[in-house]
C-alpha cells in the first residue's frame, strides 16, 4: 500500500518536471522567453541539482554541510580541464558527448574528494561537523586559487603558485578559467535533473536509504540495530558530492569565464536556503524552491537588492515556525481561520 | 548427585531456571551459554560504575536484572552491547569474545536491545523501523537499490512480509504505515521490542519494558515476552522495576547494588534473601 | 630574525583580537550549547557603530567604543530572545541554520545601511609606538592596546565567572541546564547575560580589529568570526584561558603561515588547524570531552 502511494507520487512529480521542461522548451523555441530568463535556464538546473543533492545530506542523513559549493567548484574546474583536454587530445568534437563525459569527470573528481573529506568529517557530529565542512569548502577555494593548468598540444601542465606555463592557459589561479567552450545546454540540465531525482529518490526508497534515515533519527539506536553509521553517512555524503560535481560541470561549461570566487561560502548558504525553504528532507520542495528563488530575483529587479536580506529573514522565520511548538500552533491556528486560501499561500515552506 | 547439590554448584556459575517454570523441557543447560560475563567492570574517571560483574545466561533463559536506581543496571546493558568499552573483564557472546568490538559487531553476533528512554526512528514509519532491524538480513547493495534490479524487488517483498509477520506478535501490523514518533507510549515500547527482535538476536535485552504501562498492559507484556522466547527460542534479559513482572517471568534474577552483584538466584530465593531485602525490596515490601 | 619577530608581534596582535572574539564564542557555546554563527557579524556591527559615532557625531574614541558596546549588548540580547530562545528545545540543525540566518540578516542590513563600499576606519588610539632595534622593530600603539585589552578582559572574565553569583550561575547552567533550573537559577536570564557579555566583547574586538586592519565592510566580521570559533575550539570550547591561548596560537600560525608558506593559503592553513584539532583532540587544548548519555 505504502509503496504504491509513494510510487504514484513520484511518477506524478517526474511528470510535472517533464511538463515544465516541455513548456520552457516551447517558450524558448517560439521566442516568448526573455533573453535574461533564457540565460537563467541552465543555472536553474544547476541549482536544482545542488539543492536536491544537499537535501540528501541535510534532510535525509541529517548532517549540516556548509561546504557543498566546494564540490561544485571541483566539478566545474575538473570538467573544464577535462573538456578542453578531450577536445585536443582525444579529438572529441561532438559537444553533447563531450559534455556528458565532462560531467562524469566532474562527478568522479568531486566524488573522490567527497570520500577524502568525508573520512575525517563524518567522524564528527553536529556543529563541529558543520563547521568543518565549511572549513573544507574554504580550503578547496583557497587551494584552487593557487592552481594553474595549461594545455600544450595534448599535454596537460599543472603548477602550484606558478603562472608561467607553456601552451594555452586553462586555469589561471585566482583569475579562474577563461575562454571556456560553452557546451552546456538546457536539455542537458534537464536530463541531469532527472538523473539526480532517479538516484536520490531510488536511494531513499531502498535498504541503504532507510539505513541513512535511521542514522539521522537516532544514531545510537541505529548502531544497536547493526547499522554501520559511518558507512551510510558516507554513502549520502559522497553521493551528494558526486551530484554536486556534475552540477558544477554543467555550471562551469555554461560560462566563458569561471573563477573560484563564484563558489564561495555564500553559494553553499544559498543552496541551503533552497533546501530549508523547500522543506528539509522534502526533495520536491527543494526543486520548487531552487527554481522559484532563482527566477524570482530575475523577474523582480527591484527586489534584487533585498534578496539576501529577505532570504535571511525567511530562513529564520521558517526555522522558528517549524521548530517551536508554540509558534507552530499559532500559525496553524491562523491558517485554519483564514481557510483554504491562506493554506495554498503557505506553500512549500509549511512542510 | 542429588538435586540440591547440583543446584548449589550451578548457582555459582550460572543463573538457574526455576524448575516449577520449566516452560521448555528440552532446554539444554550444558551447551554454550548465550552470554557469559566474567569480572566485567567499567570506571568513569576513577568511579567504578560496575565492577566484578559475573553472569551466565543459558539458551532460552529469561533473566532479570534488578536493583535500586543508579545501581548500574543500564550501564551493564551498555557494557554488554558495547556502547561502553569495559575497562575490566570480558564478555562472551555465544562463546565468542567481544573484546574490541563495537555496537554494530556485537549486534551482528546476536545481541539486541531496547532503550530505557525510547529510541525509535521517529520520522520513519512503523514498518520501516522494523525493516531497519532486518537490515543485515537483506543483502542487496546501494546500486541494486538505485537501479531497481530484480534482486531489489524480490528482497523488498520478503522484507515487507517479514516485517508484518514480526509486527503481528503485538498485533501491530495495521499500524505499519504510521509514523513511529506519533504512536502512543506503550506501542512505542512494543515497537522497540519488535525492532530488536528483527535483528535476529540470540539474546534480547529489554531495558524497563513495562515502564509507563498500566497493570493490564504489563500482564499482556509478560505473556508476550514468554511468547517471544518460545517462538524465537532466544534468551531474554530484562531490567525492570515492576516486581510482579520480574518475579512472574524471570527464571533467574540478578540483583545489583552500587555496581556490584549482591545476589543471584530464582525469584523465591531473591525474595527471601535478607541482603536483597535490606538493599532494595525492604523499602517497598508493602507495595 | 627581526622580520620573524615582527611577524610574531603581528601574530600576537591578531591573535589577541581572535582571543577576544573567541571568548564570546566559548561562553555562548559553553552555556547555551549553540554555535552562534552571527557572533562574527556582531563584531562588524560594533565596528560600524563606533565608526559612525566618531565620524558623524564626532564623539571621542573611548565614548564611541562604549556606544558600540552598549548597542551590541542590546543587539545580542534581542537576537537571543527573538531567534534563539524559541528554539531552546529544537535540534542543533535548526538552531545552527537560524544562526546562519541571523548572520546573513545582520550582514545584509549593514549592506543596506552602509553599502558595500569599504569605510576607512580612523586610528582610534594614538598613544605612540615602541621602537626597538634602532627603529627596525616597531610595535604600534594598536598592538599594545589590543594585547592589554585582551589580558584585562581575560582576567576580568575569570574573576566574574569564578567569584560573582551570576558567574557561578553561568557555570551551573553550562554543567546541567535542568539541574540549574531546579536549583532556582533563571536559565533564560543567565543565557541572556552570557549573550550580553559576549556581544559587548565583540564590539571591543570589532574596534580593535578595524584599528589594525582599517577597512570596514559588511563582511568584515564573518571571516574573523569563523577563525575565532576555530580558536575557541582549539583552546577547548567553554574554557576562558583556552580561548585566549587558542586565539594567540591561531593568530601566530596565521601570520607566520602567510609570511613563510603562502599568502594565498593563509586562511586554508587556519582551517587546516581547525580540522586537525577536531580530529585528534576534539576537546581542544584545555577543554573536556562531552559524550551522549545512553
Amino acid at each position: 500500500m505504502k509503496l504504491k502511494k509513494n510510487a504514484v507520487n513520484n511518477i506524478i512529480c517526474y511528470g510535472l518536471v517533464i511538463v515544465v521542461f516541455i513548456i520552457c522548451q516551447a517558450m524558448i523555441s517560439n521566442g516568448s522567453m526573455t533573453r535574461s530568463l533564457k540565460g537563467q535556464m541552465v543555472p536553474i538546473c544547476v541549482y536544482i541539482v545542488m539543492a536536491v543533492s544537499l537535501n540528501l545530506v541535510v534532510g535525509i542523513s541529517g548532517e549540516l554541510s556548509l561546504g557543498h559549493a566546494g564540490f561544485m567548484s571541483i566539478g566545474a574546474f575538473s570538467s573544464i580541464i577535462g573538456a578542453a583536454w578531450m577536445r585536443s587530445a582525444l579529438g572529441i568534437e561532438n559537444e553533447t558527448l563531450r559534455l556528458i563525459l565532462s560531467m562524469i569527470v566532474g562527478g568522479v573528481f568531486a566524488g573522490v574528494f567527497g570520500v577524502l573529506i568525508g573520512i575525517p568529517v563524518l567522524r564528527l557530529r553536529g556543529d563541529y561537523l558543520a563547521i568543518v565542512t565549511l572549513a573544507f569548502g574554504e580550503i578547496i577555494r583557497n587551494v584552487l586559487n593557487c592552481f594553474y593548468f595549461s594545455l600544450e598540444g595534448n599535454r596537460l601542465h599543472v603548477a602550484f603558485n606558478n603562472p608561467n606555463l607553456p601552451g594555452t592557459i586553462l586555469l589561471n589561479g585566482p583569475n579562474g578559467a577563461k575562454d571556456v567552450a560553452k557546451i552546456s545546454t538546457f536539455p542537458a540540465g534537464f536530463v541531469l535533473i532527472l538523473f539526480t531525482l532517479f538516484v536520490v529518490l531510488n536511494l531513499i526508497n531502498s535498504r541503504s536509504g532507510r539505513a541513512i534515515m535511521a542514522t539521522r533519527d537516532n544514531r545510537i539506536a541505529a548502531e544497536a540495530m547493526g547499522i554501520n553509521v559511518t558507512k551510510y553517512k558516507m554513502m549520502a555524503f559522497v553521493t551528494a558530492a558526486v551530484l554536486a560535481g556534475m552540477a558544477g560541470a554543467l555550471y562551469g561549461l555554461n560560462f566563458s569565464t569561471v573563477a573560484a570566487s563564484k563558489f564561495k561560502f555564500d553559494t553553499s548558504i544559498l543552496v541551503l536556503v533552497f533546501v530549508v525553504l523547500g522543506g528539509i528532507g522534502n526533495i520536491w520542495g527543494s526543486i520548487v524552491a531552487a527554481a522559484l528563488l532563482t527566477v524570482l530575483p530575475e523577474l523582480l529587479r527591484a527586489f534584487s537588492d533585498y534578496r539576501m536580506l529577505v532570504y535571511a529573514i525567511v530562513l529564520i522565520l521558517v526555522m522558528l515556525v517549524t521548530n517551536n511548538p508554540m509558534i507552530r500552533g499559532l500559525v496553524n491556528g491562523l491558517f485554519r481561520r483564514k481557510g483554504a486560501a491562506a493554506q495554498t499561500q503557505g506553500g512549500g515552506a509549511d512542510e | 548427585m542429588n538435586e540440591t547439590t547440583q543446584k548449589k554448584r550451578m548457582l555459582d556459575t550460572r543463573m538457574v531456571p526455576a524448575p516449577s517454570q520449566g516452560i521448555i523441557p528440552e532446554r539444554d543447560l550444558y551447551s554454550t551459554p548465550v552470554l557469559e560475563a566474567r569480572h566485567l567492570g567499567i570506571e568513569f574517571g576513577g568511579l567504578k560504575a560496575v565492577e566484578d560483574f559475573n553472569l551466565i545466561i543459558g539458551k532460552t533463559e529469561i533473566a532479570g536484572l534488578i536493583g535500586p536506581n543508579g545501581a548500574g543496571k543500564t550501564t551493564v546493558f551498555n557494557l554488554l552491547t558495547k556502547v561502553y568499552q569495559p575497562t575490566m573483564g570480558t564478555v562472551l557472546l555465544n562463546g565468542k569474545d567481544t573484546a574490541g568490538m563495537n555496537t554494530v559487531q556485537a549486534n551482528k553476533l546476536g545481541i539486541a536491545r531496547t532503550f530505557q528512554n525510547i529510541r525509535l526512528f521517529d520520522n520513519m514509519t512503523v514498518e520501516d523501523n522494523v525493516r531497519i532491524g532486518l537490515h543485515n538480513q537483506v543483502k542487496y547493495g546501494m546500486f541494486t537499490g538505485i537501479l531497481r534490479l530484480p534482486g531489489y524487488w524480490k528482497q523488498e517483498k520478503q522484507q515487507h512480509e517479514k516485517a508484518l509477520e514480526l509486527l503481528s506478535i503485538f498485533d501491530m501490523q495495521d499500524l505499519a504505515g504510521v509514523r513511529a514518533g506519533s504512536l502512543p507510549y506503550g506501542a512505542q515500547r512494543r515497537l522497540e521490542i519488535v525492532r530488536a527482535l528483527a535483528t535476529h538476536p540470540s539474546l534480547l535485552l529489554l531495558d524497563e519494558p513495562a515502564a509507563g504501562m498500566n497493570p493490564h498492559e504489563t500482564e499482556e507484556l509478560m505473556r508476550n515476552i514468554i511468547k517471544i522466547r518460545d517462538k524465537f527460542q532466544i534468551a531474554i534479559m530484562l531490567i525492570e522495576h515492576d516486581m510482579n513482572l520480574v518475579m512472574g517471568i524471570c527464571e533467574g534474577i540478578c540483583v545489583l547494588n552500587y555496581g556490584r552483584i549482591i545476589a543471584k538466584g530464582t525469584a523465591d530465593e531473591i525474595q527471601a534473601n535478607p541482603v536483597v531485602i535490606e538493599a532494595y525490596l525492604g523499602k517497598k515490601k508493602e507495595g | 630574525m627581526i622580520s620573524f619577530l615582527r611577524f610574531l608581534i603581528y601574530g600576537v596582535s591578531l591573535g589577541s583580537v581572535y582571543a577576544i572574539i573567541a571568548l564570546g564564542y566559548t561562553m555562548v557555546y559553553g552555556i547555551a550549547k549553540m554555535l552562534n554563527f552571527a557572533h562574527g557579524d556582531i563584531i562588524m556591527v560594533g565596528a560600524y557603530i563606533a565608526f559612525c559615532a566618531m565620524q558623524y557625531i564626532g564623539l571621542p574614541p573611548l565614548v564611541a567604543v562604549l556606544c558600540a558596546m552598549a548597542f551590541c549588548t542590546v543587539l545580542g540580547v534581542v537576537i537571543e530572545g527573538l531567534a534563539y530562545r524559541p528554539l531552546r528545545q529544537a535540534t542543533k540543525l535548526a538552531v545552527l541554520i537560524t544562526a546562519i540566518g541571523v548572520s546573513y540578516l545582520l550582514q545584509n542590513t549593514a549592506l543596506l545601511i552602509w553599502s558595500s563600499n569599504p569605510k576607512v576606519f580612523p586610528s582610534v588610539f594614538s598613544v605612540g609606538s615602541i621602537r626597538l632595534f634602532d627603529g627596525n622593530l616597531v610595535i604600534s600603539s594598536e598592538t599594545i592596546l589590543t594585547i592589554i585589552a585582551n589580558i584585562v578582559i581575560m582576567i576580568g572574565l575569570t574573576l566574574f565567572t569564578g567569584r560573582t553569583k551570576m558567574g557561578k550561575a553561568m557555570r551551573a547552567v553550562s554543567e546541567d541546564k535542568g539541574a540549574a533550573e531546579l536549583m532556582g537559577i533563571n536559565v533564560n536570564r543567565t543565557i541572556s547575560v552570557t549573550f550580553a557579555i559576549g556581544s559587548a566583547l565583540a564590539a571591543i574586538a570589532g574596534v580593535l580589529l578595524c584599528s589594525a586592519y582599517p577597512t570596514l565592510q559588511p563582511t568584515t566580521g564573518s571571516m574573523p568570526g569563523i577563525k575565532a570559533f576555530t580558536a575557541a575550539v582549539f583552546g577547548g570550547i567553554g574554557s576562558i584561558p583556552g580561548a585566549m591561548i587558542g586565539g594567540l596560537l591561531l593568530g601566530i600560525i596565521e601570520i607566520l603561515g602567510k609570511a613563510y608558506i603562502s599568502t594565498e593559503l593563509g586562511d586554508a592553513i587556519v582551517f587546516a588547524v581547525l580540522i586537525v584539532v577536531l580530529l585528534f583532540k576534539p576537546a581542544g587544548l584545555l577543554g573536556k570531552p562531552i559524550s551522549e548519555k545512553v
